[in-house]
This record gives structure tokens, sequence and C-alpha cells, in this order.
């Protein structure tokens, strides 16, 4: 327990000497019981920051430090090892006067608050203990959920390091919202081209396990060791018969809308979404099929040469314990039926971006032609609206940030499709930052003699076989009216959190996952061990959900390539005097807490660290190592 | 002289600590009466930590969790809900306010909230007034 404590003041520029008075601070400080020594400096984490500190617990015979700066989520790590150099890392602690003072605060009252919390730190610091940390051992393997271009490329990068990889996708192929789009901006490769042979790769790494038609339902235990359960729908077709000759898909009776084309083509009950769908197999969707138990139809295994089809598939749960999890579970578009303003989108002739990606297919819906849905014949006028839905406070405030360049390869693809077709785009601004990005833009509006209106699309509604649509142009001032065959939605992107709660990552207002620190951890989740990857977590392009993918997979091989992994120390321990009445037993969520010889006792490898039991206990004899009670009450005293 | 408000505030380490920084990098300004103490979870903060809050002078407590379903430690948050509903009560019964007792959940990435929460709650014991020993 530290008696000699160092408290180090951090200016931060100005971010805390801007506001905190920081000599005032430490003269305050400086008289406190069990300081003998406390300075200010520019940069604390600088190089010279550090070496200050290192001079002072030399050259003051310190035995404890306090860092007054920023957050501890920030530095903590590196003040901790610049105090490793010479005792244990919990005689250091941080005093978050940043975030927590001088950032929210003003004047006076800002320093008052930084004193109280660096008494309270340093209160907390006089009674921490030396701990050392505890190693567990790491499951050298990584779950990868999702599996669209993000996915496909973490699990590659992954597999090519050596390490095993299970790949779970929910739908009945790989390949996910790259594997709709027509092409891809600002190259114009078609995207099936460039994305079909990594699917395939997928399916032929010796390293990875594919679980698509699956879903993970359940995930436990810890970094290093997580436990997955995993749900594997049944397709009642084997994907090892399965020979894709499509004799089944001819003589089913029932008729649906195929997802893959957003609902514009049909496809029968058993189907495969895609040509080029991996794995390579047909699906028999039992949601739609005419029954199985009792058998109503059973034609396609009549037709089925391949003997594939098996009626008697049940779902299976596989279990699987991996180290890390890459989280890619990507996106979907705002529902369009909440634009008020643009008729609910319930007008055949208005279709969204994804809609429209699928008719620029040569394999989609119209093969390739621009048509109005409403009566098949060609679009000679099109308008674009960009941020339908995103950049307004009325429905998603942020930027979806890929529609100005997914619209303007919508408009230039209409023109070569469409030559003498009018296009009209309605923008708000054109945010073009990518490599490439302002110069493609700016050939669709040059080149392709694309309308580009600045102005927000004030209404739109249907006269005889036209759409109208009504907005103001913003440079010139003037009313335009748009008489249009088709009108497509750069619709806002949502973020999908249905795994939020699994992997108990906080979302924000769009369904993305919050990463551990927006600049510096880009892919981290705050919880150990998660990764994310790709739109999950915030809108973006192919170039950029690839890079963060290969960021995540470097990620987790850092963290699989070890053998052991350290752990917090931050556990419960039970005092001998514990009545053995089983109240930490039964809150316990991790089963840490077990009876031997009458009394409780904390296993250690399955402490979280959590404290619930501490504060269950009706004797009060369990404590948290280094949040004890009496820390927290002295640090109650010194805060009041 | 105005009456200034003291609060101790019990954040939670995954989801309303993250929450206050958030606010802070974002620079929503918000009354300096709240002073945090970091624990690891909300279901962390023992009944004990609230009577000695409240018996050292404390106008006020704020317990910040994930919010349910969100919790770090899978269910602490529950746990910390049920307790502070059973505190409010005996709190009436030692004649304070039980709101001056408030549980809020706050995700890492609510900073906004974060703020508002702070606000708010320091107004309204500003409005009551200090605990009347």
């Amino acid at each position: 327990m530290p008696k000699r404590i160092g408290v180090f003041v951090c200016h931060c520029g100005v971010n805390i000497a801007g506001t905190v008075d920081v000599k005032r601070v430490v003269e305050e400080i400086s008289g406190y019981e069990g300081v003998v020594f406390a300075t200010d400096y520019q940069y604390m984490c600088s190089d010279p920051g550090q070496s200050l500190i290192k001079k002072k617990i030399e050259e003051e015979n310190l035995d404890g430090v306090i860092v007054a700066a920023c957050s501890p989520s920030m530095h903590e790590e590196t003040f901790r090892n610049v105090c490793k150099q010479y005792f244990n890392g919990y005689r250091c602690e941080m005093a978050n006067i940043r975030e927590h003072c001088s950032w929210v605060h003003e004047g006076i009252e800002a320093t008052e608050k930084a004193i109280k919390i660096i008494k309270a730190a340093i209160e907390k610091l006089k009674e921490n203990e030396d701990l050392e940390p505890i190693f567990v051992p790491v499951e050298k393997k990584c779950l990868v959920i999702g599996g669209g271009i993000a996915g496909i490329q973490a699990a590659l990068d992954i597999a090519d390091a050596g390490y095993n990889v299970i790949l779970v996708e929910k739908e009945a192929s790989i390949g996910g919202r790259m594997a709709q789009l027509s092409e891809t901006f600002p190259t114009l490769d078609c995207s099936q081209c460039i994305l079909t042979p990594k699917m395939v790769a997928v399916s032929r790494h010796p390293k990875i396990k594919l679980l698509a038609y699956s879903e993970v339902i359940e995930i436990s235990g810890y970094v290093g060791n997580f436990n997955v359960k995993i749900l594997k729908k049944p397709r009642y077709v084997d994907e090892d018969k399965c020979t894709v000759c499509g004799d089944c898909e001819k003589v089913c009776p029932v008729i649906v809308p195929n997802e893959f084309e957003m609902g514009r083509k049909p496809r029968r009950a058993i189907y495969i979404p895609f040509p080029q769908a991996v794995p390579s197999t047909y699906t028999l969707d039992i949601k739609n099929c005419l029954g199985l138990s009792p058998l109503i139809c059973g034609k396609c295994k009549e037709a089925c040469e391949a003997k594939a089809i098996d009626y008697d598939m049940r779902e299976q749960i596989i279990e699987e314990n991996v180290g890390a999890i890459i989280v890619a579970t990507g996106y979907d578009l705002y529902d369009k039926s909440k634009l008020v303003e643009y008729g609910y989108g319930e007008d055949d002739d208005i279709i969204t971006s994804l809609e429209f990606e699928r008719m620029l297919s040569a394999n989609g819906p119209t093969k390739g032609e621009i048509i109005k849905p409403s009566n098949g014949k060609e679009a000679k006028k099109i308008v674009f609206i960009q941020c339908a839905g995103s950049r307004d406070e009325q429905h998603m405030p942020y930027c979806s940030s890929i529609c100005c360049m997914y619209t303007a390869k919508h408009a230039l693809l209409y023109k070569h499709h469409v030559p003498q077709g009018e296009a009209y785009v309605f923008y708000i601004d054109i945010r073009a930052g990518g490599k490439g990005y302002e110069e493609f833009v700016s050939r669709v509006m040059k080149e392709e003699r694309v309308n580009y209106i600045r102005g927000k699309v004030a209404k739109i509604y249907r006269d005889g076989d036209k759409i109208v649509v009504c907005g103001v142009d913003t440079l010139t001032g003037k009313k335009v009216e748009v008489r249009a065959d088709l009108v497509v939605l750069a619709l806002a992107i949502l973020g999908k959190d249905e795994m939020a709660k699994k992997i108990r990552v906080a979302v924000d207002e769009g369904g993305f996952f919050k990463e551990s620190h927006p600049k510096l951890k880009p892919v981290e989740a705050l919880s150990r061990g998660i990764y994310f990857a790709g739109c999950c977590q915030s809108p973006k392009d192919i170039p950029s959900a690839v890079a963060q993918a290969s960021g995540s997979a470097a990620k987790a091989l850092g963290l699989i390539s070890k053998d052991k992994l350290e752990k917090d120390p931050l556990i419960a321990f039970v005092d001998e005097n514990c009545s053995g009445c089983g109240v930490c037993i039964s809150v316990c969520p991790y089963g840490a807490m077990v009876k031997e010889g009458g009394k409780a006792k904390c296993i250690e490898a399955l402490c979280e660290g959590c404290g619930t039991c501490a504060a269950a206990c009706p004797s009060n004899n369990i404590e948290m190592k280094n949040y004890r009670d009496k820390q927290i009450e002295k640090m109650i005293e010194v805060i009041i | 002289m105005n009456f200034e408000p003291k609060i101790v505030a019990f954040l939670c380490n995954w989801c309303s600590y993250a929450g206050a920084d958030l606010a802070g990098v974002s620079r929503f300004k918000y009354p300096p009466n709240v002073v945090p103490i970091k624990v690891m979870c909300s279901g962390r903060v023992d009944a004990e930590f609230i009577i000695d809050a409240f018996r050292k002078g404390a106008d006020g407590v704020l317990i910040g969790g994930c919010h349910p379903g969100d919790c770090h430690y899978v269910e602490g948050n529950y746990k910390a809900r049920r307790r502070v509903e059973m505190m409010k009560r005996l709190l009436e019964e030692m004649g304070i306010n039980p709101k001056r007792l408030r549980i809020e959940w706050i995700s890492a990435t609510e900073g906004k909230k974060f703020a508002s929460v702070v606000e708010e709650f320091v107004e309204e014991i500003r409005r009551l007034g200090p605990v009347k020993k």
C-alpha cells in the first residue's frame, strides 16, 4: 500500500490547463496526506513527460503514482507501464480531469472539481494492493459473424495466417450486400466478378469452417475463451450432394419474391438465391414450402437425381470455443414507408437504391433494362434523390457516407443503359472524399450530362403515368419540377443491431456498434476480444470495409496467436468470516462462486470482477480487489 | 448563499463512465456538482455506499449503468435497479426524499444523455434543497 505518493498533473496542452488552474491544483495536492511530491507538466504522456515520472520516482523515492490527466481508457496502460519498471502496476492510478472535468466545466469550479477527483484517486491508491495478472489459456480460433465482404476478408486473412476460423452467415449464401451490387464505384468493375473469387476461396479454405444458413444464438465466456452456440437451420438439401442442376426448382409449385432481388423477381420455395451462391447448393425455404410434415407435395425430392434432398433434416445446435470474435453483420436500408414527403415510397415507380442495383444487373429482374416497374416500359426520365432519410433531423441525422458516390454511379450507368434518357440528381452537398471519387463525380456531371440540382425534394406525387418531383434549386432559388418515369431513393443506412445484446455492445441511434475509441481503437469493441468490420460499425464503402476487416483480423490474430492471456486480477475474494449463506452463488452471472467447506470461494479464472457478489453479500464478507468497500467509502468522503 | 448540491455518481466502467467520457470528448457542458466514482458494474453499488454518501453529507446519489440487456456482466444492472428500488423505500423511512437517489441507463454512445441527466438531476436536487439533518 503506497505511502509515498507522487501526483503528476498534466496540462494536455490547453485541454486541461486552459480551464483548470493546474498550479493551484498542484499547490493544494502537495499538502495532502500521503502525497510527498506533486508537479505539473505540459504533456505527461509524451516521452519527456514519462521520463519526468521516472526521474521523480527515483529522486523522491515514490512508491505510488497518480497521473491526473485524461480518461484511463486513453492512457492508463501507458502510465502503468512506466511505473512497472519500479513497482507493481496497481501502484499507479489515473484521475480523469479532462473528459470528466476540464472539457465540460469552466472557471474556478473546474479547478475545485479537479482537486476532488484527484483526492478521490489518491484515497483509492492508498489502499490498493499489489496484484499480479491472472493468466488464462487462449482458444486459438476465431469466430466471424456475417459473410459479407467484410466478414469474408476477415475470415480469409485469419485463415491465411494459419488459424482456424468459423464463419457464420445467416442467409443461404455468403456475399452479403456486395453480391447484390451491379458495378462498383469509382472504377466500375463488376461487383460479383471481384467478389465471387473471394467467396469461392472461403469455401475451399481448409482453415475456414463455413456455417451458412446459420445464426449465432448465444455467446458466453470472455476474451480468449468465448463459448458460442450456433443454430444451423435445416436446408433440407445436402450441401455436398447438391449439383445445382435446378431440376427441383422446375417442379416446385410455390412462387415467392426473391429477397436477393429485393423482391423484384420471383423464386420457388426451393431455390438458390443467385447462381454464384456459396455454398453452391439449393435451399428449401420451409416457411413457404407447402409442407413436409405431413408431406404435401414432395415433387422436388422426386425430381432430384442426386438424392440430395432430405426432408428429415433438423436444426442443429453447434457449440464452438473461440478466442476472438469479429462482428461483420452489415447494414439495412431505412424503411422508405417512413418517408412521408416521398409518398411513403408506396408507388411502384419509386424504388430504393438496392432495387435499382438489381435492375442494373445483367442477371437481375429486368436483365439490366431500366424500366418503370408499373408498366414495364423504358424509363426515359429518372430522378435520384440523395439523403433520403439521412442528414435529416426528422429521420436519421447522420450522413450515410456512400450515397453520393453510388448515386453518381447509378446516374452514369443509367446514361449508359439509356443514352437518350434524362437523369436528375437532387443533393444537399456532394461528399466525394475518397481516392478517385471527386474525379468520378465530376465526370458524371460533365461528361455524362447528368443534371445535378442542389436542393431537397419537398414533395413527390403521381400524375397519370408520371411521378412528379418538386423541389427548389437552392443555387438559383427557382422551383424545380421534374416529371419522371422512375424515382430512386438513396435511403439512409442503418446498422443491424440484432447481435448487440448477444455480444453486450452498445449501439448508437443508427444501430451502429460503438467502438472502443472513435479514433484510436476503431475496430475494437469495449469488451475485449470482440472486433468490428464493415458497415455494422458505421456506413462505409467497400475499400473501407475491407481495410477495417483486415484491421480486425490483425487484432484478432494478435490475440489468438498468444498462448496465454493476461486477465485483470481485479476480482472478488471471500473473507474467512463467510457464513456460507450462498447469496453470492445465486447472483454471480459467471458461476465463479462455489461453496467449499461450508464457505463461499471465488474461482479466479471465471470471475470477471463485476462486484455484484460484493454488493449482495449480507454479511459484508466479499470484497473486490482494489475496489474494496473502504476505498470507495474514502472516495465518497473526499468527494463530499 | 446559493445552495450548491453535492452529488456522488457511481458510474459503471463499460457504459456510463464511457458515456461521461464521450460527453467530455463532445464538449457537452454540465454542472460540476456531480463527482464520479468508477465501479466496474452498477451491480457493485452496495446499499451501504448509498447510505454512506448521504450520511457524509451528499445531497444526491446518481447511479449510471448499462441499458437493460446491455450489461457487460449480463445482469448486474438489473440487480442495481432492484437495489435502488429497495433503497428508495429505505431512504423515505429515514426521512430522505427518495428522489435524491436516481439510477439511469447511459450507454457509451450517449454523451448527450449523460450531460442532460446530470443537468436535470442537479436542478432537481437544487429544488429539493439540502438534506435536512
